[in-house]
């Protein structure tokens, strides 16, 4: 159903889809317990990352080394053919040439989309700007299935910067692929949605608020994803200035809190969720970057070998 | 087209009448097809005519010019109603309506700088899904920024 496939938007996977890649990344929980296996052997994947990264990059090369396979990786742009001035399409036909699977960040929105027109190896969008994360959207879905058991009936609530954060994004559209009781979009009214988000949540019928108080609805959630306001993508840094800090997960914020509630955050944080939450039995956003490995290692599995 | 129509403006021997124009679009079309009027060809618009399908429209006709498929799709975008009258020997050789396309590649600039679309010396051409035709509303293919009418008819336009 993926060999092949290239993954920019999680849009495009059906939910029979992500349940085959979930099924797949409980396997590779048991793979990595062995110490990983050599189904991937031979295979060679590209990051080609435009933009930083730590977590991402590392745990898809971590994903192809523990499945047997190698990785090459686009060196920083400063030692790179893109410091003489070589464009996007031509590094991606370079990259082509030489993997099996290229994984591509970049700051500009649809650079992911138009390497795959480029490539005929798949490509997976590890980041385009403010548009999508598929994969991180995977991972933080896996999480509550992991949690919960299931995503649907859910009350789930997603804080902080709304507008720019692609991770945000790829997660409410992820989301949308279920059946949540409700979305609380909880964001400073500056960092709202952005008009295509909101259209697709309404093509879908999926409930949806957005507020700017987190305490008000902290009793109701099931989920709360909580989001860095992502500083590098404000036009205008004094806009920065006035929203950061706008929202902090405390101890005591959490006193009226559900029992099960779960706290997941893509990484890397600032200053959103106080250290002292790390101990509490809401904190999930420590597995959540664990779960980055299996899902990884499982969509390769899958786009490389079916 | 009625007689007393007609009667406004005379009959035209080679060109095309754009018909059915929404009433108030056709400075609009003319700026589209960028008409100027110092082209030294004859121009009649016609402007809040009565309609019996729109009632009221406006009706643009060009002397000697024919339409490529690429200026129906841009009219098409700002005139969803119109027909094109293809005009030979004072009679209507051909009529069609315009309609707008699922797709519309080149025509249109993104409207986010971000969009790859718009960055220099990347061989790629800007491509839209129509999401919506009333009222029109487009999304880049490439990075889903969405476009409404008012930003397609300013940048198609300048007005």
């Amino acid at each position: 159903m993926l060999k092949g496939r290239d993954i920019i938007s999680i849009n495009e996977l059906t939910v029979d889809e992500i349940k085959e890649i979930f099924k797949t990344a409980d396997k590779m929980l048991e793979v990595l317990k062995e110490g990983g296996s050599d189904v991937l052997k031979g295979f060679v994947m590209a990051t080609a990352f435009f933009e930083p990264s730590t977590r991402t990059r590392l745990s898809f090369q971590t994903a192809m080394v523990r499945l047997g396979g190698n990785y090459i990786d686009l060196a920083e742009i400063s030692r790179s053919s893109l410091a003489k001035g070589e464009n996007f399409a031509d590094t991606i036909r370079m990259l082509d040439s030489y993997a099996d699977v290229i994984i591509v960040r970049h700051k500009i929105e649809g650079a992911a989309r138009f390497a795959a027109e480029i490539a005929e190896s798949p490509v997976i969008n590890a980041g385009d700007g403010m548009r999508h994360h598929p994969t991180q959207a995977l991972i933080d879905l896996y999480t509550i299935r992991r949690s919960f058991g299931s995503i649907d009936d859910l009350t789930i609530g997603v804080l902080g910067d709304l507008k720019y954060g692609r991770a945000a994004t790829s997660f409410i559209y992820g989301v949308t692929k279920f059946n949540p009781r409700k979305l609380h979009l909880i964001s400073p009214e500056s960092l709202r949605i952005r008009l295509e988000v909101r259209e697709h949540l309404a093509s879908r019928g999926i409930e949806f608020v957005e507020e700017s108080d987190l305490e008000k609805v902290l009793p109701k959630l099931d989920v709360l994803y909580v989001t860095r306001i992502q500083k590098e993508r404000f036009p205008d840094p004094a806009e920065y200035e006035k929203v950061k800090g706008s929202y902090k997960i405390t101890r005591r914020v959490l006193e009226k809190a559900k029992e099960n509630l779960i706290i997941l955050h893509p990484l890397p944080r600032v200053e959103e969720i106080s250290l002292d939450v790390d101990g509490t039995p809401y904190a999930k956003y420590f597995e959540q970057a664990k779960y980055g490995v299996p899902v990884r290692m499982a969509l390769l599995k899958l786009i490389l070998k079916g | 087209m009625n007689e007393k129509q007609q009667l406004r403006v005379r009959k035209i021997k080679e060109g095309t009448v754009i018909d059915h124009i929404p009433a108030g679009k056709a400075l609009l079309v003319l700026k589209i097809l960028n008409i100027t009027g110092e082209e030294g060809v004859v121009i009649a618009v016609v402007m809040n005519v009565e309609s019996r399908k729109l009632g009221k429209k406006d009706i643009v006709k060009i002397e000697g010019r024919f339409l490529r498929m690429e200026e129906l799709n841009k009219i098409s975008l700002i005139a969803p109603t119109a027909t094109i009258n293809i005009i030979k020997d004072f009679k209507v050789y051909s009529k069609q309506r315009v309609s707008i396309p699922e797709k519309i590649k080149g025509i249109l600039k993104c409207s986010n700088p971000s969009c790859i679309t718009n960055q220099d010396r990347e061989p790629v051409e800007s491509s839209f899904t129509i999401i919506s035709k009333t009222p029109l509303k487009v999304k880049c293919d490439y990075c889903d920024q969405i476009m409404v009418q008012k930003d397609i008819v300013l940048q198609l336009t300048g007005i």
